[in-house]
């Protein structure tokens, strides 16, 4: 794992004492809000409808059993004892006083922490694959990049007053799970024909009011051009994106109405201009980040372990959970696990105090003390050798971490909506609540297969509900909430905007809609292997469009 | 014919934990909606907006919010938005208002509660 050096400590640590003398002033009376807003939201501090939010980040989800000890810390002292993953690989704490945050800052910066670029009109955290330096089927571990971006981008001067937020996600496998096709620019790696590194660019992509998938702005680009090229990017995103409409200023409505082959041409322009070796990183330096990344020891073992087949032999619900919450790693012996956040009828992507702690002890002790956090607001495990997943399941189970419904119906997204959220238009949490209740029986989740419901408050799209395969999104209708769902969202490297099904549903009519569609799918399905995703691609809205509307009684507002 | 003026009342967040607030008759600030003072006309709004805006020593983003009466004459809440910012969360009635709170749901029940 990365290390700050001395530079990357002192810089955190005066951050945080700037911050703490901006709240000190706020407190006298000193400085107004409309001073001290920007102040604190470029330290990741929010208003929301019940108190303040700090979002923290957790760069490219990756974290080690001391940094999660610390968020349990803070969610015990100065919280309430829980806090809540989001789809940006941050971990938001919902009540801190404002007093107590420059504490919180100083605790975060204690383990190399913070909450630099969680907010604000800059490039913010980047996100990464969560099974990054596990999956079998990376090429390449994405992180020295994501962490090479975050150290070029953190206090960038050019940049820090951008037309608007700026997302960065990196993914190192063909298979993406960082949803790099949705954000402002995704940098997906690979090989060229001669064996060399690089990235394939994607720019322009984003959800929100206007969602857009992201179109290739360079099919190759060598490794070490990487900064001068997102610095010519970002340039011209800062010069030409629009500032005189904020639901216009971000890169991907840019690339919409100049078009990708203008955009390219703007920014290879820019490219040239640049004299490369003043912005691309140091080859030194570049090594030093990527020996941070170096693989564990791992132990030598067989592809296979005896103790895992004995033991889900032994138990049904054990093997149930090895099943659909464990990935293929790619050291012979270890597997990737995936805990859930998502235990039926509690918030996704809450964890209590206790539930943080003993994910710090399970990575200590089997996992080469590493964590991530993942965009579906789960946690992972990466390096569990197979020979102690039944220890791993037991100590989750203890602790309620061990729902086994990994990829499945009840493992959806949601952003915390109108029980927290200033900007919602309606509740999301209460929604997935009561679908995950819906399909809590784990034999028929199974059964339904891989399911991505995705559920978004308002038309932000924190939940990313345009690439769910079931979208859901929370809007106000006559004074009441009202929910629109969009079918056939794809989030992989085969992204896709869903389809809007048709007039939005009640807060109590979502769940059975929800039931409807899911028989249909079961009825119309080409084999129990055939997704939902797949089924809908081959067959369209059209059946789907009457299961979620045939109940006569349904009451399309 | 005149449009009927809706009953408002002065709601903003507090400055040092961010819990809701709302004003009273005195200027001063309170957690309870039941306490608010009420404006029944556009002056009376005006005026209490006008109380309130300066007070950034105390609160952050005062705004007028309507509500309706109750038999007693007590506020409650209209907009679904405003309810829950009576109370908290709703999926953890643990906390927010609600969990110190209990009797705030009472008048909610009048306005058909959620």
């Amino acid at each position: 794992m990365y290390r700050y050096d001395e530079f990357d400590a002192a810089y955190v640590k005066d951050r945080v004492a700037s911050f703490r003398r901006q709240v000190e002033r706020r407190i006298d009376g000193s400085i107004t809000e409309d001073e001290f807003k920007p102040l604190r939201l470029m330290n990741g501090l929010y208003l929301q409808l019940h108190a303040y939010m700090l979002r923290v980040a957790i760069p490219y989800g990756t974290l080690n059993s001391r940094q999660m000890r610390a968020l349990a810390m803070i969610a015990q002292k100065w919280d309430k004892g829980y806090g809540h993953l989001t789809t940006r690989q941050n971990i938001q704490y919902n009540w801190p006083a404002l007093k107590d945050v420059p504490d919180i800052l100083d605790a975060l910066a204690d383990v190399e922490m913070h909450a630099i670029q969680t907010s604000g009109n800059c490039i913010r955290n980047v996100t990464s694959d969560h099974f990054a330096g596990a999956a079998a089927d990376e090429i390449e571990d994405p992180r020295p990049t994501a962490e090479l971006v975050r150290q070029w981008s953190t206090e960038h001067p050019e940049f820090l007053y951008l037309p608007r937020k700026f997302k960065i996600a990196v993914t190192g496998s063909p298979n993406d799970r960082a949803v790099t096709k949705a954000h402002d620019i995704g940098l997906r790696m690979l090989r060229n024909d001669a064996g060399e590194p690089g990235y394939e660019v994607i720019v322009g992509g984003g959800l929100g009011r206007s969602p857009f998938v992201g179109k290739v702005v360079r099919d190759f680009l060598p490794k070490t051009d990487l900064l001068p090229y997102l610095e010519a990017i970002l340039r011209v995103y800062n010069l030409q994106g629009r500032r005189d409409n904020k639901y216009k200023a971000r890169i991907k409505i840019l690339v919409h109405e100049t078009g990708i082959d203008e955009l390219r041409a703007m920014i290879e322009d820019e490219f040239a201009k640049l004299y490369g070796p003043s912005v691309a990183a140091d080859p030194d330096e570049v090594a030093r980040i990527e020996a941070y990344f170096a693989p564990p020891t791992f132990a030598d073992l067989p592809a296979t372990s005896d103790a895992l087949t004995q033991a889900k032999a032994a138990d049904a619900d054990f093997a149930a959970w090895v099943d659909v919450n464990t990935d293929e790693h790619k050291q012979p012996g270890y597997t990737i696990v995936t805990v859930s956040a998502k235990a039926i009828g509690e918030a996704p992507g809450d964890l209590t105090t206790a539930q943080m702690n003993v994910l710090a002890d399970l990575a200590e002790q089997f996992s080469h003390d590493e964590l991530r956090i993942s965009h579906e607001q789960n946690a992972i495990l990466p390096h569990v050798k197979q020979d102690d997943l039944q220890a791993v399941h037991a100590a989750l189970a203890e602790a309620g971490l061990a729902t086994a419904n990994a990829n499945l119906i009840s493992d959806i997204i949601a952003c915390p909506g109108l029980d927290y959220c200033a900007l919602a238009t309606a509740r999301s949490i209460p929604v997935a609540q009561d679908i995950q209740r819906r399909f809590a029986d784990p034999v028929r989740a199974k059964a339904i297969g891989e399911f991505k419901i995705k559920i978004s408050g308002c038309i932000n799209a924190c939940g990313h509900h345009h690439v769910g395969h079931v979208g859901i999104l929370g809007l106000e209708k006559a004074g009441i909430e009202n929910y629109q769902i969009t079918l056939g969202g794809d989030h992989t490297e085969t992204t896709t905007i869903g389809d809007r099904a048709g007039p939005g549903f009640a807060f109590e009519q979502v769940g059975p809609a929800i039931e409807r569609l899911v028989d249909a799918y079961i009825e119309l399905r080409n084999g129990d292997d055939e997704r939902f995703l797949d089924t809908y691609r081959r067959l369209g809205l059209d059946p789907f469009k009457a299961a979620l509307y045939g109940e006569p009684k349904q009451e399309a507002a | 014919m005149a449009k009927l003026f809706k009953p408002k009342i002065i709601s903003a967040n507090d400055l040092f934990d961010g819990d809701v607030v709302y004003m009273n008759s005195g200027y001063g600030w309170t957690r309870k909606l039941a306490e608010a003072a009420i404006a029944h006309d556009e002056t009376g709004a005006d005026a209490l907006l006008a109380q309130a805006e300066p007070q950034q020593d105390k609160v952050v983003g005062p705004y007028l919010a309507d509500v309706a009466l109750d038999d007693d004459g007590r506020p409650f809440p209209t907009h679904f938005r405003e309810k829950f910012r009576t109370r908290g969360p709703s999926n953890r009635k643990d906390l927010g208002k609600q969990a110190t709170n209990p009797e705030r749901r009472e008048p909610l029940a009048a306005s058909g509660g959620i």
